[in-house]
């Protein structure tokens, strides 16, 4: 699987280099700035960037940017954004072009290597992995708004884990329940939001999104 | 804060020309009752001298720390009457007292010439300034009388069968046509001159009673030192909390991250299964301490405010809070990073109270940036600075009630904007809804077209 990093700390850079490496993807491209990887993004189109938010030359949010700007280029190309912090309002932009192969989390979530390199093929195949920071500030605002209020506990429970990007399979491990039970719950879930019938993964996208939106 | 200001007169607006009679005869009642106040003035004049001429006697101490400060009320509340009458806020002049003495109670004042000034005024306005309304009063009254004349004369036409002691009067149409033209030409003066009067009152009042540059320029410094302290004072707290977060917290961490990491070194060989758990204790205390950072990186300066400014930095806020709150910013171009940050607290701490202490269902944060009247764009071409003021709504549905003096969360909003002279006001009735509206004076830039 090809990668582009983006990341302006070369300590940090080093050691996403090495452990995706050990892990057989190939890093096509290293870059420590927003225009830089802008341009990398588009002329390699690699079937993952992992991406820092903060970058130079501004300090701010370029990483982001850029990887939005990459994305209104090329529908889709998935991206994996590292902070030190999380927030919200910068999930929803991610997930605005409701195209998946997002994915959010800390900076920290790469010391779990093999969480971490689950959730790079996870949005590399055009799934979604949110940090559980970010559904928890969720769970804390939207416990008594429509639709979401709607999901029984168990439901909301299962939304959670879609929303930081598990399959049915990997949810229904760590529930202790049945895929099936679980493939139950996702159909309650997309019908209490109001999703029509389509594709699995995007009806997941979407109802990712509904969540994010706090709708 | 919201000072609850002792409402003298509470409807009396700015004088005129333009104004309806009936508002006029309103004032005119209002203005009245002052006339009676004259005694009052001259009484506590001349009181305020005798006690400085006894003021050897120290039992006359305490007596002329009531007068003088009964002196200063009533002097503020004839600020009240002149300055809406003028249409604008009259300060009061006073230096403020450095401590609680008795001695420090009758220096302070006698020291400060606006008291010297308060004197003079009750003086000229017992004896001028009554003159002035009691003169507005008597063409009025004046009128009217002559205006039921007749009717008086048709009632008791023996008592008055003479007018003006010469002309006798014998029946009606007489009586009207001696009396009426009278009326008209009083009533006539009246409403020529009433305004005329009451505003020679007010801009008496007002040469009198306002601040002098002089005495605005020391209480300013005051302010000013006052507010600065506080801020140094804040800062160093601030400063103190850090460190102890540091020591506490990531630096105990990391301390307990390397002893993990040693012990794990250690028993490698020996016991790959301990190693691996101290391997893990170590990734976790990781995961502890970037999270401590994290709190405390957001409690110095938010990322989300670097990154996005005042706007996004609301609306982040907005998305966090477990309350639905609506944010709506009319702010064009970047405020100076000190304010921002200063406005993006102050707002979370307004929020913070709601979700705490409101009970309400919805927030509403208003955030506008204007320019003050007349201000116009300086500074480089590049970077357009105009001067203005920044006003932060928050609102709520919720119970209202809040007492600003209760808890120490307005304190804080109110020590963080007086830094930058700020203010903050909070109205909240019992039942709802409250509102908390801060102010900072601040200068906005225009937006740059590209960062350097």
């Amino acid at each position: 699987m090809r990668v582009v990093i983006a990341e302006d700390l070369a300590l940090l850079r080093d050691g996403l280099i090495r452990l995706l490496t050990a892990h057989d993807f190939e890093v096509l491209d290293a870059v420590d700035n927003g225009p830089a990887l802008l341009r990398s993004l588009v002329t390699h189109r690699p079937d993952l960037a992992v991406v820092d938010v903060r970058l130079p030359p501004t300090f701010t949010d370029e990483g982001l940017r850029a990887a939005i700007a990459a994305r209104a280029e090329v529908p889709g190309l998935p991206i994996l954004v590292l902070s030190q912090y999380v927030e919200q309002l910068y999930a929803r932009e991610l997930l605005s072009d409701r195209a998946g192969g997002v994915g959010y989390l800390l900076k920290d979530r790469v010391s779990d290597v093999g969480q971490f390199v689950d959730a790079c093929r996870r949005v590399a195949g055009g799934g979604t992995a949110m940090d559980p920071d970010v559904i928890g500030q969720l769970l804390a605002r939207n416990a008594r708004n429509e639709p979401l209020g709607a999901l029984t506990p168990r439901e909301r429970e299962v939304m959670e884990l879609m929303a930081e990007g598990r399959s049915n399979a990997a949810i229904a491990a760590r529930m202790f329940v049945t895929e099936k039970a679980v493939s139950k719950h996702t159909n309650n879930i997309f019908a209490k939001l109001g999703l029509p019938p389509s594709e699995d993964d995007n009806r997941r996208v979407l109802a990712v999104l509904t969540f994010l939106n706090g709708a | 804060m919201g000072t609850a200001r002792t409402a003298v007169l509470p409807r009396l607006t700015a004088v005129t020309t333009a104004e309806p009679a009936a508002v006029r005869l309103r004032r005119a009642g209002q203005l009245a009752g002052l006339i009676g106040m004259a005694p009052v003035c001259l009484a506590t004049a001349g009181l305020t001298v005798s006690l400085l001429g006894m003021a050897w006697t120290w039992v006359a101490l305490p007596l002329l720390v009531a007068v003088l400060a009964g002196g200063r009320a009533l002097a503020d509340g004839y600020r009240e009457v002149a300055g809406a009458l003028l249409g604008e806020h009259i300060e009061s002049p006073y230096r403020p007292l450095h401590d609680d003495r008795l001695v420090t109670r009758v220096i302070g004042p006698l020291r400060d010439p606006a008291t010297w000034r308060d004197l003079a005024w009750l003086w000229v306005n017992g004896t001028l300034g009554v003159a002035m309304h009691a003169a507005a009063l008597a063409l009025l009254l004046g009128g009217c009388w002559q205006l039921v004349l007749p009717a008086v004369w048709a009632a008791w036409p023996d008592t008055f069968h003479d007018y003006y002691g010469f002309l006798p009067v014998n029946s009606l149409p007489m009586a009207v046509l001696l009396a009426w033209p009278l009326a008209a030409a009083h009533l006539a003066a009246w409403w020529k001159l009433e305004p005329v009067l009451t505003r020679s009152w007010a801009q008496l009042a007002r040469s009198l009673l306002a601040s002098t540059e002089r005495s605005r320029l020391i209480r300013r410094v005051h302010e000013l030192s006052e507010s600065r302290a506080e801020t140094v004072d804040t800062q160093a707290a601030e400063l103190r909390r850090i460190e102890r977060d540091l020591h506490d917290g990531a630096q105990a961490r990391l301390v307990a991250l390397g002893m993990s990491l040693g012990l794990a070194d250690e028993v490698m060989e020996r016991d790959p299964q301990a190693a691996r758990a101290l391997l893990a204790e170590a990734r976790a205390a990781t995961s502890t301490a970037l999270a401590e950072l994290r709190d405390l990186v957001r409690g110095i300066h938010p990322p989300v405010l670097a990154d996005r400014g005042l706007e996004g930095a609301v609306q982040a806020l907005a998305l966090a809070s477990p309350l639905p709150v609506e944010v709506q910013v009319d702010v064009p171009g970047r405020l100076p990073a000190p304010v921002e940050s200063a406005a993006y607290f102050a707002v979370a701490e307004a929020i913070t109270n709601v979700i705490k202490h409101s009970g309400a269902a919805t927030a509403w944060v208003r955030l506008t940036w204007r320019p003050w009247p007349g201000a116009t764009a300086g500074g480089r071409a590049a970077n357009e600075v105009t001067d203005g003021r920044l006003v932060l709504l928050v609102m709520d549905d919720g119970c209202g009630g809040a007492d600003p003096n209760g808890g120490t969360g307005l304190r804080g909003i109110e020590r963080r904007l007086g830094a930058f002279d700020g203010t903050v006001v909070v109205s909240s009735p019992q039942g709802g809804p409250t509102v908390v509206t801060m102010e900072l004076p601040c200068a906005s830039s225009s937006p740059r077209t590209s960062p350097s």
